[in-house]
């Protein structure tokens, strides 16, 4: 007899056969075709566990000072040593998960939306297209890093003005991305079939457009998502990067900087930290752009 | 082809003229005024005004502005707030070893990452391309100073082979100017080389999946002959496009580079005249930079033609 | 074709950098016989003018090229400088100077009485203590070119203290065309009379400064002790660089880039200690304070119980330890005066040195009547030892249960926001920490930041007419012993008001390679004196 007690058994049945199917099946063979894409969104996984956990993974308050602790080296006690003012630098970098996973993802994404509604508009209406490639050049000509004091100054170091600071120097790169993509796409017979069909721009741009460009943009975002988190830690080593007291990657690094022959582990366990997440990005990226399109490999 | 260039020129002056009121907006608008750095830590907020007032920064934002653009139109950038001298001056002094370590890093980089990325392309799949391509990505995750720093600590410190930190002018010998910019160069380079590594790779196999690869492969060319003949050629326009947009990664990385190394480079006085509000000085290096950029944007734009006939302005 | 072109290129150039590289291999051999004494500076020369601003590296740049007409010694004794002789007449009211002979500007004029006071009086109209003077000043009139006169109208025994005054803003002597600046603008022409020429051409701001000696200086014939007696130079060239990365500048010492480090953190000592070419030492006798100030115009520091409950919690250690690193570059004192210097003593300091109270602390807060009010301090990411007290005071309030926010820019935004008097939530502040050096603490005379005199004061603007009430009266002591007491009473009253909490003392070690002799202890870096091997 089929009631729905049975039915929600055979529901979760499927469910799990599903799991085990993905996981014993399509994952290997994923792997076995895109080893380091798996390799990277596993690590990224895991970075974003350790950024959502961790108060639970970190041994002590980030942001308390000990001074009479200050530069001990890794042991027992502090996993990762303790910097120069006696804060345990693991908690630090566990709780630095979550201000550099923010930064690139928000980078990664605000950039991208950005850049894509410009984009679109330059690559279908001429006039603004001039007048709107000229002002993206002179974004780019004006430093990142300008722009992040100035915008510090202006209120206090923040992860905000870090973000923005990052955006407005991402956004003209996904510009150029989407209008050369949208170019190229315009002169396609199926586009122009929808023009002269009298197809609103709307939904041309929705239907046509926005699809083909999608797997690009992905991966594109993906890098820029890694440059941001190295972009930090360069702001933070000027001294225009996020508030000292909330620990960054980045800014632990910068903060010991000048002691990395003396106590080098300052250093060292952010940076893999760091550049192992950048790593992952990357290959993630790399194993999109070979899934989504083989030929994505000419542009990109 | 001339009007192109005469539009893309007039162009640049629009440009230019945006970015020089936008970047003196934003440093009307960024408190924290030279006056209060010039007067020390002991002034009194008396003394700060009067200062502020002799510096005339107490003027409407549209005098100020305007007054800067005449001075501008006149060939007079201005002169710094902090120590009298004139901008162009400033900005001269600084010319000479920021365009060395430029070109250095360009050098390594290109020389470097071109043939890698070719020879990845030609190995394609294989253990050489994947791990090529896994150094370069592992250049690009390392922040530059962390680079930096472990150069620093092996060719310098450790094997006592190359100097710490400095720069000497050509003036004073080829061969001191060339031992101080190598690790500088190393350092900077690397991040750019991983950049262009890839691209070169992506799109010299592109090209050698065309059909006049392999008409030349039937036709029993030797393979290094297919690759600098014709694969290289034809790759060049998505490569040089790379380089262009990475001169960007340069400057915001080249500041590390000229702290970390003491070279007295544009993009060190540009932070240290930002940290201080030295406005002439800021405003003054924001339009060469403008200018610089938006020119190697153009010739890198031109050079399309050469590279590839299809293209015509 | 681009190939061959490639090929012809690299065949024309190799030759032609393999001559160029030849040449200059013959060049490094340095046949120079002039000795060059590279020096690495606490900071950039920003600033010519050291009256226009108390940068200490634009007072250190005044050393070099001005020469000044008293100066202090290591006995904080005034001894005369470019004056020959002078006389005080018995009714203290008439000094008369006369100048030593020789003396001469760098180009070429000799220094006449006009340009004594022309100096003077631009710097009076700067200086606490020179204001102090000029109130009591009838006049300045110069007999001859060798000979002036100071005619005051009252008493004042800091006469000579303040023509001596060993740091910011120190009465240097200029030529009166550039003396006649006005006091708010910058000079721009560095020429002085003082043992050193400044090289402007060659000047690279944020990169070096390059002095030479003045071969027509006369110094004394004293022993040099402090900034007084000869000032005898033994190197040809000075060239001061900026190094802005402290590790880089450790490793350019120890490779033997450079020959003298002026101030280098503490925490590198390690570095360069297994280094035997390089001498880590502690020479300067004074050192440096840091402080916590307050803003006394916004609540919740307004009240002094608030204030006070800070003082209670406040571990002078930990700051020691923030700062310095370890206790040999750092000690607690717990004075509004140098410690190590006449006037510090330790009345009120129980404050600061008794055992740390957080319960009681917490009961005062509740006292006062603390409404959870935020609290603001504003820091400076580019400046460490402003920002690890900054770190330190933000943890200390968060354990007292405060409403504390840190906000972190850098030192240009933040001596910019402390000028502002608005409540904290326009962009106003509650604390703000920096640090002065020894010689700026002495006493009640050069320290501004124990004045109580409102409108008028330090960031801050405390208002204490008991304070200012005090510090008069250290002017009138009679002497040495009535001075000591006039402190006693100032600081006593500073503990009750606290206009600031003094944190630590600490010295930052210079560094020097071994083949350098004859450097000065004092609590500034002078150049002459010195010898390189």
């Amino acid at each position: 007899m089929i009631n729905n007690s049975t039915m929600s058994r055979v529901d979760w049945s499927a469910q799990i056969s599903k799991a085990r199917l993905f996981l014993t099946v399509q994952l290997p063979a994923l792997y076995k075709r895109y080893p380091f894409a798996v390799i990277g969104a596993a690590t990224l996984l895991l970075m974003l566990f350790i950024a959502i956990f961790a108060p639970f993974l970190a041994t002590a308050d980030p942001q308390a000072v000990a001074p009479l602790n200050r530069l001990k080296p890794p042991s027992w006690e502090y996993w990762f040593g303790t910097d120069a003012l006696g804060r345990d630098v693991y908690s630090r970098v566990m709780y630095g998960t979550r201000v550099s996973l923010t930064v690139g993802i928000s980078v990664a994404v605000l950039s991208t939306v950005i850049g894509l509604a410009i984009g679109l508009i330059t690559g279908f209406v001429r006039w603004v297209d001039a007048i709107v490639m000229r002002i993206m050049d002179g974004l780019m000509s004006i430093p990142s890093i300008l722009l992040a004091i100035a915008l510090m100054a202006l209120t206090k170091a923040s992860i905000e003005n870090v973000i923005i600071a990052i955006t407005i120097a991402e956004v003209p790169r996904v510009v150029r991305l989407v209008r050369s993509l949208v170019l190229g796409l315009r002169e396609q017979p199926y586009v122009e079939a929808a023009a002269a069909s009298g197809t609103p721009l709307l939904k041309t741009l929705l239907r046509h457009i926005l699809p083909n460009i999608a797997a690009p943009l992905l991966v594109q975002a993906t890098y820029i998502c890694a440059s941001a988190m190295i972009t930090e830690a360069i702001l933070s080593f000027i001294g225009a990067g996020t508030p000292p007291n909330i620990p960054s990657w980045g800014n632990i690094m910068a903060e010991s900087r000048s002691l990395f022959q003396i106590a080098g582990y300052l250093i060292l366990f952010p940076s893999i930290f760091l550049s192992a997440t950048v790593l992952a990005v990357n290959y993630l990226g790399d194993g999109l752009r070979d899934a989504l399109d083989p030929r994505l490999s000419r542009r990109m | 082809m001339l009007s192109y260039i005469v539009r893309r020129l007039g162009a640049t002056v629009v440009v230019m003229a945006v970015v020089a009121f936008v970047v003196f907006s934003l440093l009307y608008l960024t408190p924290g005024d030279p006056a209060a750095v010039i007067a020390g830590d002991v002034a009194t907020s008396e003394d700060i005004a009067r200062i502020r007032q002799s510096l005339g920064l107490d003027q409407p934002f549209l005098v100020r502005f305007g007054s800067w653009v005449w001075a501008l139109l006149h060939g007079d950038m201005g002169t710094s707030i902090f120590n009298s001298l004139p901008v162009s001056k400033l900005i001269g002094q600084r010319v000479e070893p920021t365009l060395s370590l430029t070109i250095c890093t360009l050098i390594v980089a290109i020389l470097t990452s071109v043939p890698l990325g070719a020879i990845a392309a030609a190995r394609a799949e294989s253990k050489l391309d994947h791990a090529i391509m896994g150094f370069s990505v592992l250049g690009f995750s390392i922040p530059v100073f962390v680079l930096a720093y472990l150069l620093i600590l092996l060719f310098s410190l450790q094997l006592h082979w190359l100097p710490v930190q400095g720069y000497r002018p050509i003036s004073e010998g080829i061969w001191p100017w060339f031992l101080h910019l190598i690790l500088p160069s190393l350092a900077l380079g690397t991040v750019y080389a991983a950049l262009i590594a890839r691209i070169t790779r992506a799109s010299i196999l592109d090209v050698l999946s065309q059909d006049y690869i392999r008409t030349a492969q039937a036709k029993g060319l030797k393979e290094s002959d297919i690759m600098i003949h014709h694969a290289l050629k034809n790759a060049a326009v998505p490569i040089i496009t790379i380089i262009g947009i990475g001169i960007g990664l340069l400057i915001s990385g080249a500041v590390v580079t000229e702290t970390v190394f003491a070279i007295p480079g544009i993009g060190r006085l540009t932070v240290d005249a930002i940290l201080r509000r030295d406005y002439p000085i800021i405003q003054g290096v924001i339009l060469i930079f403008s200018a610089t950029y938006v020119m190697i944007n153009l010739f890198i734009d031109l050079s399309y033609v050469f590279f590839d006939p299809r293209i015509r302005y | 074709m681009i190939n061959q072109l490639r090929r012809s290129a690299i065949l024309a150039i190799i030759p032609a950098v393999l001559a160029l590289g030849l040449t200059s291999f013959s060049l490094p051999a340095q046949a120079q016989q002039q000795k060059t004494l590279r020096f690495i500076a606490q900071a950039d020369l920003k600033i010519l003018d050291p009256i226009t601003t108390t940068a200490y590296i634009t007072r250190n740049h005044g050393y070099m090229v001005y020469d000044t007409l008293f100066a202090m010694n290591s006995k904080f004794e005034i001894k005369p400088q470019m004056v020959d002789k002078f006389t005080v007449s018995p009714d203290k009211k008439t000094y008369t100077f006369t100048l030593r002979d020789g003396l001469m500007f760098h180009d070429g004029t000799p220094v006449r009485s006009a340009d004594v006071i022309a100096s003077i009086d631009r710097w009076s109209k700067r200086d606490g203590l020179g204001q102090k003077l000029a109130e009591s000043t009838d006049s300045w009139v110069a007999t001859n070119d060798k000979t002036f006169v100071l005619k005051l109208k009252k008493p004042f025994a800091f006469v000579l203290d303040a023509l001596g005054k060993p740091s910011s803003n120190v009465p240097f002597i200029m030529p009166e065309r550039i003396a006649k600046t006005d006091a708010f603008t910058n000079i721009t022409d560095p020429t002085g009379s003082g043992p050193f020429k400044m090289m402007k051409d060659e000047w690279v701001p944020g990169s070096k400064v390059i002095y030479v000696k003045n071969k027509e200086y006369m110094p004394r014939k004293e022993a040099p002790s402090w900034a007084s007696g000869g000032k005898v130079v033994k190197v040809d060239r000075v060239e001061w660089l900026y190094i802005p990365d402290a590790a880089t500048a450790a490793n350019a010492i120890g490779n033997g880039e450079a020959d003298w480090w002026e101030q280098m953190p503490p925490d590198l000592i390690p570095l360069l200690a297994k280094n035997t070419s390089v001498k880590v030492e502690n020479i300067d006798p004074l050192g440096s304070m840091g402080l916590i100030r307050f803003n006394f115009l916004n609540p919740p520091f307004n009240n002094d119980k608030m204030r006070r409950a800070v003082a209670m919690v406040v571990n002078q250690q930990d700051y020691v330890l923030g700062i310095a690193g370890n206790a040999d570059n750092g000690k607690p004192c717990a004075s509004y005066f140098t410690c190590g210097t006449p006037l510090s003593n330790n009345v009120g300091s129980s404050l600061l040195t008794g055992k740390r109270d957080f319960e009681a602390a917490k009961a005062l807060i509740k006292e006062s009547g603390y409404k959870g009010e935020k609290i603001v301090i504003i820091s400076a990411a580019d400046q460490p030892i402003v920002q690890s007290q900054s770190l330190l005071t933000t943890e200390l309030l968060r354990k007292l249960g405060l409403n504390v926010e840190l906000q972190a820019g850098d030192w240009g935004s933040l001596i910019t926001r402390r000028t502002s008097k608005e409540p904290v939530d326009k962009g106003g502040w509650s604390i703000f920490h920096t640090w002065l050096v020894g010689p700026d603490l002495l006493n009640p005379g050069v320290n501004f930041a124990l004045r109580g005199n409102g409108e008028k004061a330090w960031f801050g603007w405390p208002t204490d007419q008991k304070l200012e009430t005090l510090r008069d009266a250290y002017f009138d002591a009679p002497n040495a012993a009535g001075a000591k007491k006039a402190a006693e009473a100032v600081q006593g009253r500073a503990f009750e008001f606290l206009p600031y909490i003094p944190t630590a003392q600490f010295i930052l070690p210079t560094a020097y390679r071994t083949n350098l002799s004859g450097i000065i202890v004092a609590p500034m870096a002078l150049l002459w004196n010195v010898e390189k091997k």
